[in-house]
């Protein structure tokens, strides 16, 4: 089992540097269908080519092969007789030399790259488990000009969320690579807002944006920052809000923004 | 918006016509750098002479002196440092997200390049030169020969017209 898990976790690194999912490329195109700015619509056209391009040369889409991040779903019933971190690892370190991955891992305080994408707490593995006796491994490696930009804030619970939302996107969104997917965390605590963020890019899936989230997006997209922030109608492509309860006297706000290359493949494994 | 095919080194009249809005798409040598070279130039001067130079944001995706893809890193970062640079006689930066309009003034342009582009980009770069490599990959000063490398669009040019601006107001 373990030499399965290395195995899908070099499989779906390739998968998610090399293309794009299927609905992300969806929403790519009709986006550049409706864009009314030819500059703008040139960019998407050419991000489009881009991972064609990509496909047909067998190379990363971009440069900047991201942060090794994974979702794991396991079920509840199942027990793993080894060190998952250990056997994630492996296969981040196999896919660095095969993909191949630029080595972007450092040591937060003397930059040291540990050249293979790995050290400590790297790769980032996110549980979430399940009803049943399933194993699944998402990889979402993840560049840092979005997650640059990303933040948490505590607000004051009498602040408008969405306005300090629209006015953050803003201001970074062209540093960002827009369009823009956005994972909204509202409530929780510091830390769990933050969670709450990636999580909802982690099930962002092509599904239609409720009202709310579709309201938002609206509002995004008519600051007119368009691709690359070089102005334009389509700013972002995708929003979800992912909510927990709060205490009483917080308003805890985060924004993960992931950039239009949003890379992501699920490898099944059980 | 007109399309303009440059070769460096660039001069003076060449960047001093180009209008916010154009495309440009470049040939001849260009120069990659980020964080870590810009800190070293810095502080020990360059290791090329700068004059005409088109400087790019990029930290590279390199296997056996093969570009794999080398799209642009965000310009902000290295906001620092455009005084210097352009102070060196380089008169366009590539790169994306842009940056403060006020030193290109009279002398250079910011030309963004479309990011995450970076397998299309592979197929204009070759491997020139690497300079400063104990940065690593991404951080090393990488010499490119582009080919008709673009399309890079004039986000900042030397009126002090800036698009990004334009689009956060």
């Amino acid at each position: 089992m373990r030499e399965q898990v290395v195995e899908a976790t070099v499989r779906a690194l390739q998968k998610a540097e090399i293309g794009l999912p299927e609905w992300v490329i969806r929403r790519i195109r009709d986006a550049a269908a409706r864009e009314r700015r030819p500059l703008a619509r040139q960019h998407l056209r050419f991000m489009l080519e881009n991972v064609a391009i990509a496909g047909q040369d067998h190379l990363p889409i971009c440069q900047d092969t991201g942060l090794p991040i994974f979702q794991v779903r396991m079920g509840r019933e199942l027990k793993l007789d080894f060190d998952l971190q250990e056997a994630v690892s492996e296969g981040v370190r196999k896919a660095t030399r095969l993909v191949p991955m630029r080595p972007n891992a450092v040591h937060p305080q003397s930059r040291e790259n540990s050249l293979d994408n790995t050290g400590l707490r790297m790769p980032d593995i996110i549980m979430d488990y399940e009803a049943g006796r399933g194993l699944s491994i998402t990889a979402f490696p993840k560049g840092a000009g979005s997650e640059n930009m990303s933040l948490v804030a505590m607000l004051n619970p009498a602040d408008d969320p969405f306005d300090y939302i629209v006015e953050r996107v803003r201001e970074r969104a062209a540093n960002a690579c827009p369009p823009l997917f956005l994972g909204v965390g509202l409530g929780g605590s510091f830390d769990l807002s933050a969670r709450l963020a990636k999580h909802a890019l982690l099930d962002m899936d092509g599904r239609e944006e409720d009202e709310e989230e579709q309201a938002l997006l609206d509002r995004i997209n008519s600051l007119g920052i368009g691709p690359m922030g070089l102005g334009g109608d389509t700013t972002a492509l995708s929003l979800r809000i992912e909510r927990a309860y709060c205490h009483t006297a917080s308003l805890p706000v985060a924004i993960n923004f992931q950039c239009w290359a949003n890379r992501k493949a699920t490898e099944v494994i059980l | 918006m007109s399309e303009h095919h440059l070769r460096t080194p660039l001069s003076e009249e060449d960047v001093r016509m180009l209008e916010a809005g154009d495309v440009v798409f470049l040939s001849g040598i260009i120069y990659s750098a980020r964080d870590k070279a810009h800190a070293l130039i810095r502080r020990d001067g360059s290791p090329v002479s700068l004059q005409g130079a088109a400087l790019y944001h990029c930290g590279p995706l390199i296997q056996e002196g093969r570009v794999l893809s080398a799209g642009p890193t965000t310009s902000g970062r290295m906001a620092r440092y455009t005084d210097e640079m352009l102070e060196m006689g380089v008169r366009a930066i590539v790169g994306k997200g842009g940056l403060p309009p006020e030193p290109f003034r009279e002398r250079a342009v910011y030309l963004a390049y479309p990011g995450g582009c970076g397998a299309a980009a592979a197929r204009r770069l070759e491997v020139v030169a690497v300079h400063l490599s104990d940065l690593g990959m991404a951080e090393s000063f990488w010499a490119f020969r582009a080919k008709d490398f673009g399309p890079l669009i004039v986000a900042i040019d030397s009126r002090g017209r800036d698009l990004y601006q334009e689009a956060r107001e």
